[in-house]
C-alpha cells in the first residue's frame, strides 16, 4: 500500500523554493519539528515567508533561519526577547507582519477549510487593524481578515501512521493541524510511525487527509526554555 | 500601607467562582493559580490548548511539550483537556472562557485596555492578548497602580495603544480595588491605610469614592 513516510529530509522538504510562504508549528521551542528546520537551512532556500507564532528564542531553532538570512517576511504573534529577530527587523531584513494568535490561527484554519476571510472583534479599533475593511455586526464593530494559505507546513507529531493520520502529545497540538490545513504540502516530523490500523480511529487528532509527507525522527532535543517545578518534599 | 504582589493576587481571588474558566495572564495574574487550593473548582485555560491547569511539575518530572502560553513547565489536573490553537481561541473568542485576568500598561476610565505595546518602543508582540481582551466575559486587570516612573496607569484616556475598547470592568492594584464605570474609576474597597485622597492622586481619571 502507498505510503506517505519518507526516508530522508530531502525527500521531506523536495520542491520547497526561494520566495515561499512556510508555516512552522510550535509554541516557542516547545514542539519544534527540529530536524526539518535545521534541514530547510542545508536546502539553500532564501527570501521566505516565515509562519509562526515565535520565530525560534535563545538561538535556537527558527532563531537560526534568522541568523542565516533566509526570511523576508514574518507572519506571526509574538516577538519577544528573540535577539535575531529583533536584529533582522532593526536592520531591514525582515518584515514583519503581526496578528493577533487568535486571528493568526483561524487565517490558517480558514485557508485549510476553504473561507476566504471573516470577520471578528478581535483587534478592531487598534493599530493591528489599520487599512483593514470593518463592519458592524451583531452590534459590534469587526475586522475583515483574509485566510492565509501557505506552501509548507513543518509540523511536529507524537505518532503517526503511513496514510499520514496524527497523535500530538501535551500542548504541542497548538497550531499543528491549522497549518497542515492550510499547506499545499504538509510534512510532519514524528516521533514514531505505526501501521496503518495501529491508531485508534476514536483517537486520531488529524485525518491524514491534511498530510502529504511524514518524516519519522524518533528523537529530539526538546528544551525547556522556562523550566519551573515543584521541590520534592524530603522524606 | 499597600498591598504586597501576593496580596494584591489574593484580592482578585475572589473575582473567580465556582465552575468558571478562567485565563490568567502572564506576569501578576499568574501569581493567583499560586494561591487557588488544589481541588478549587476553577478551570484554568492556558492559549496553547490546555484546560485544567494543574501546579508546576515535581522536580525531574517536567514534560518539555506540557507549557503553558509563557512557556513554562506545568501539569494537568483531573478532568483536564488538550487542544488545538484553534479550538482554545474558539474558546477564547466565542465567549466560552468566563475572565480573563490580564495585566496592563493602561487602563482607561471606560474600560479600555492596552497592555501589547509602548509608544516608540520595541515591538515585543501581541499574542493572545486581543483575543482575550475582546472575547473574554468579564476582563478584569492587575497591575501596579503606576508605572515604575511613577505615571498613573489607570488614566482618562489612553496614550498607549489599544489592546481592545471597553473590555475591563474592574481593576485591582496595590491600593484597592476599582470599578470601571465609564467615565472614572469607582472605589470597591481599599487597601489597609490607604486613603482615597492617596489614590486619587495617584490615578490619571477621576476616582469615585464607595
Amino acid at each position: 500500500m502507498p505510503s506517505k513516510v519518507v526516508e530522508s529530509v530531502v525527500d521531506a522538504l523536495a520542491g520547497l523554493g526561494d520566495g515561499m510562504t512556510v508555516a512552522v508549528g510550535g509554541f516557542g521551542l516547545s514542539g519544534n519539528a527540529e530536524v526539518l528546520i535545521d534541514a530547510v537551512l542545508e536546502t539553500g532556500v532564501r527570501d521566505l515567508t516565515l509562519v509562526s507564532n515565535n520565530a525560534g528564542a535563545m538561538g535556537v531553532g527558527l532563531a537560526r533561519w534568522l541568523q542565516a538570512g533566509i526570511v523576508r517576511r514574518f507572519i506571526g504573534t509574538y516577538v519577544g526577547r528573540n535577539e535575531d529577530l529583533q536584529r533582522a527587523i532593526d536592520e531591514g531584513i525582515v518584515e514583519v507582519e503581526l496578528t493577533p494568535q487568535g486571528t493568526f490561527v483561524e487565517r490558517l484554519r480558514a485557508a485549510g477549510a476553504g473561507i476566504g476571510a471573516f470577520f471578528t472583534p478581535t483587534g478592531a479599533g487598534t493599530l493591528l487593524a489599520e487599512g483593514k475593511e470593518t463592519r458592524r455586526l451583531g452590534g459590534r464593530e469587526m475586522v475583515l481578515e483574509h485566510a492565509l494559505p501557505v506552501d509548507f507546513a513543518l509540523v511536529r507529531a507524537r505518532t503517526a501512521d503511513p496514510f499520514g493520520n496524527l497523535c500530538f502529545h501535551g500542548t504541542s497540538r497548538n497550531f499543528g493541524p491549522a497549518m497542515l490545513m492550510a499547506a499545499r504540502v504538509g510534512v510532519v516530523e514524528t516521533e514514531s510511525v505505526v501501521p496503518l490500523g495501529g491508531l485508534d480511529p476514536n483517537r486520531v487528532h488529524l485525518p491524514g487527509a491534511f498530510v502529504q509527507r511524514v518524516l519519522c525522527v524518533p528523537v529530539h532535543k526538546d528544551p525547556i526554555q522556562h523550566r519551573v517545578v515543584r521541590a520534592r518534599e524530603s522524606a | 500601607m499597600s498591598w504586597t504582589d501576593d496580596e494584591l493576587a489574593r484580592a482578585a481571588l475572589g473575582e473567580l467562582e465556582p465552575g468558571m474558566v478562567v485565563n490568567l495572564g502572564i506576569g501578576l495574574p499568574t501569581r493567583i493559580a499560586g494561591l487557588l487550593p488544589p481541588d478549587a473548582d476553577v478551570w484554568l485555560q492556558s492559549e496553547n490548548g490546555l484546560l485544567g491547569l494543574g501546579p508546576p511539575p515535581l522536580d525531574g518530572e517536567e514534560d518539555p511539550q506540557l507549557i503553558n502560553a509563557g512557556k513554562e513547565t506545568v501539569t494537568v489536573r483531573p478532568g483536564s483537556s488538550l487542544f488545538d490553537s484553534a479550538v482554545s481561541f474558539a474558546m477564547i473568542r466565542g465567549g466560552h472562557v468566563d475572565l480573563a485576568v490580564l495585566g496592563a500598561l493602561q487602563v482607561s476610565a471606560s474600560g479600555d485596555l492596552a497592555n501589547w505595546a509602548v509608544p516608540g518602543g520595541r515591538t515585543l508582540g501581541v499574542g493572545g492578548a486581543m483575543d482575550l481582551a475582546a472575547g473574554a466575559g468579564r476582563v478584569v486587570v492587575l497591575t501596579r497602580h503606576r508605572t515604575r516612573s511613577g505615571a498613573p496607569k489607570l488614566v482618562q484616556r489612553l496614550d498607549y495603544p489599544l489592546t481592545a475598547a471597553g473590555v475591563v470592568s474592574r481593576v485591582i492594584t496595590e491600593l484597592g480595588v476599582f470599578d470601571v464605570t465609564g467615565g472614572a474609576f469607582r472605589v470597591v474597597r481599599l487597601a489597609p491605610g490607604v486613603s482615597w485622597q492617596t489614590v486619587s492622586s495617584a490615578t490619571g481619571a477621576a476616582v469615585l469614592p464607595a
